[in-house]
């Protein structure tokens, strides 16, 4: 795979946070194609969220590099090449169900009718029809992380940014959701990368699974998940999917033995109970 | 497949959207019954008010109470009945007290608006300022504390001077005191809704490459707007009390504040007409305030949790 083509380029990258000297990313290596569902997966502390963070240049890095799309992560940035999803749907109370979506097209200078077109395929997409006109406190947690998603594709960038975005949603509406993402996944032909704490989530999903440790935060493997696509209900029965969830829960367990403390092993021991 | 997913997906919006519009039909029906309620109140607490009032009276005329010098009689705790029955006499001029009192509060009133406007301005304005640098942040905040412990009292009589020496018309000097006391609430509170925004959704701005001032209008400003109401409310009782007390010195006597003062020198010979302009003074600042009750219900869509 050359590096012209990643749509995700890290080398060597590492993240040290001033206060306390905590590291929480060291020499990550990791290199994301086109159209490719990337999960991060490890326990709590082992800089998933931080790693997402660095790639949409929310967080800089303090060694190594991100390429984005050929780009600095901040041009990219500049660009509007990230949509950004995460654990809670923060949506802006003061707008509707429209005008939150509609929101990045506004900062993106789309003129009414562009707006108004493109806010109408968006909730068709995310099948939220007749919900437009209302306010967030009005939806379910699962409906306003839907419209969530849908405010981060309507400019259709070329990297979804997932942090979470199911986890405080309970198993039937995440379940779901899955499905759906599975669906605009390849409706939108996108690269994902998702952060998640549960190993059954990141195999149904996911093109490639990236296990991670905790302190410091490194990757210390990757899954190919060679499920076939495209999955659904059934997926989870297969034997190969129970073959990959334990492949994923034994590189975490010898991730999280070496390096992971106490408070590393619990969210370990939750993750493989989420299953 | 695709049929089980659908009847898996659709059950619970359409069921959601059910519970959406009951809740919406019991919110209509729940407003009446509260509307009806809080109107049952407000007579409750009325008649409430005037029992104590009354039955205070009584009761110390009847025991003959002496408070120090103060003693219950109809000059220093005249009937209420007669405080409002004197409204609808005439005065000295000509005109009905009511007619004269509502032409002295329409001019306080025109003061204070014009200094709450000024004064929620100015307050904003300090507060977008404040928002965008930590260190004037910290540099200016005392001293916009400060001047609010220079009673205004003494600060009425130089701003009358100030203004008034530069030919501006004297009410326009009462509005600008009415501005001293409404831009502190507005700018300290502001401040703090402008920092109330969450930080993710900060973040979320900063993935769509918006500018600083996309972020103040779409994101800063809205996400502060309760904050700005509540300081409005105090705010608008407080341009009220300022426009009153800024007439005082400014010689005006057009005003509420010229109103009180001229009654105050005949209190003795005629208490009703001192207390009854009280009550139009505090109906002024209860509508002021509503107004911008009102306001806020017109322009703040937030969770209900949200509105303070």
């Amino acid at each position: 795979m050359s590096r012209r083509v990643s749509v995700v380029s890290l080398r060597g990258l590492s993240k040290e946070f001033s206060r306390g000297g905590v590291v929480a990313l060291q020499n990550i290596d990791l290199e994301i194609a086109p159209g490719e569902f990337v999960s991060l997966i490890g326990p709590s502390g082992c800089g998933k969220s931080t790693l997402l963070r660095v790639i949409g240049d929310l967080v800089e890095p303090t060694g190594g590099e991100v390429v984005v799309n050929g780009k600095s992560a901040r041009q990219a940035r500049l660009d509007r090449d990230y949509g950004i999803v995460f654990q809670d749907a923060v949506l802006y109370d003061w707008r509707t169900v429209a005008k939150n979506i509609a929101l990045p097209l506004e900062m993106g200078g789309w003129n009414r009718g562009r707006r108004r077109a493109r806010v109408g395929e968006m909730i068709e997409l995310v099948e939220l029809g007749g919900f437009e006109g209302h306010h967030p406190w009005q939806l379910s947690g699962g409906m306003q992380q839907r419209v969530s998603i849908a405010r981060a594709l309507s400019f259709d960038p070329s990297l979804l940014l997932m942090d979470e975005p199911f986890g405080a949603l309970d198993e039937m509406t995440r379940e779901r959701l899955n499905m759906e993402l599975l669906r605009i996944w390849e409706r939108a032909r996108s690269t994902i990368v998702f952060v998640t704490h549960s190993i059954s989530e990141a195999v149904f999903l996911s093109t490639r699974v990236v296990v991670m440790s905790a302190r410091p935060g490194q990757i210390t493997g990757v899954v190919e998940v060679d499920l076939p696509q495209p999955r659904n209900a059934e997926t989870r029965g297969e034997p190969r999917f129970f073959e990959l969830v334990t492949e994923v829960r034994e590189r975490l367990r010898a991730g999280g033995l070496d390096t992971a403390g106490e408070g590393g092993e619990e969210e370990l021991i939750a993750a493989e109970e989420g299953l | 497949m695709t049929r089980v997913r659908r009847v898996w997906y659709e059950m619970p919006v359409m069921a959601s959207a059910a519970v959406a519009t009951e809740r919406w039909s019991i919110l209509s029906a729940d407003r009446v019954r509260r509307g009806a309620s809080q109107g049952a109140m407000l007579l409750g607490v009325l008649a409430a008010l005037w029992a104590l009032w009354e039955g205070f009276k009584w009761f110390g005329e009847a025991v003959d109470l002496k408070i120090g010098v103060f003693v219950v009689d109809d000059r220093t705790l005249p009937h209420l009945h007669s405080i409002v029955a004197r409204l609808f006499e005439p005065t000295a001029v000509g005109d009905r007290l009511l007619t004269v009192l509502l032409e002295a509060a329409l001019f306080t009133a025109k003061e204070a608006a014009v200094g709450f406007a000024m004064g929620a301005a100015i307050g904003f304005l300090i507060a977008i300022v404040l928002v965008h640098s930590g260190l004037l942040q910290r540099g200016l905040l005392p001293y916009i504390v400060a001047s609010q412990t220079i009673p205004i009292l003494a600060v009425a009589p130089m701003v009358v001077v100030w203004l008034g020496g530069r030919g501006l018309p004297g009410w326009f000097s009462v509005a600008v005191i009415a501005a001293y006391l409404t831009f502190f609430p507005v700018a300290i509170n502001t401040l703090r809704g402008l920092q109330s925004a969450d930080p993710r959704a900060l973040e979320l701005m900063q993935s769509y490459a918006a500018s600083r001032w996309a972020i103040l209008w779409k994101l800063r400003v809205p996400a502060s707007l309760p904050y700005l109401f509540a300081a409005f409310k105090i705010s608008a009782t407080a341009s009220i009390v300022g426009a009153i007390i800024g007439e005082l010195p400014a010689g005006i006597q057009d005003g509420l504040g010229g109103a009180i003062l001229n009654f105050n020198q005949y209190y003795a010979s005629s208490p009703d007409d001192l207390w009854a302009t009280n009550l139009i003074a505090a109906l002024l600042g209860i509508s002021f305030f509503l107004l911008i009750v009102l306001a806020e219900r017109l322009i703040v869509r937030r969770a209900p949790e949200h509105v303070a």
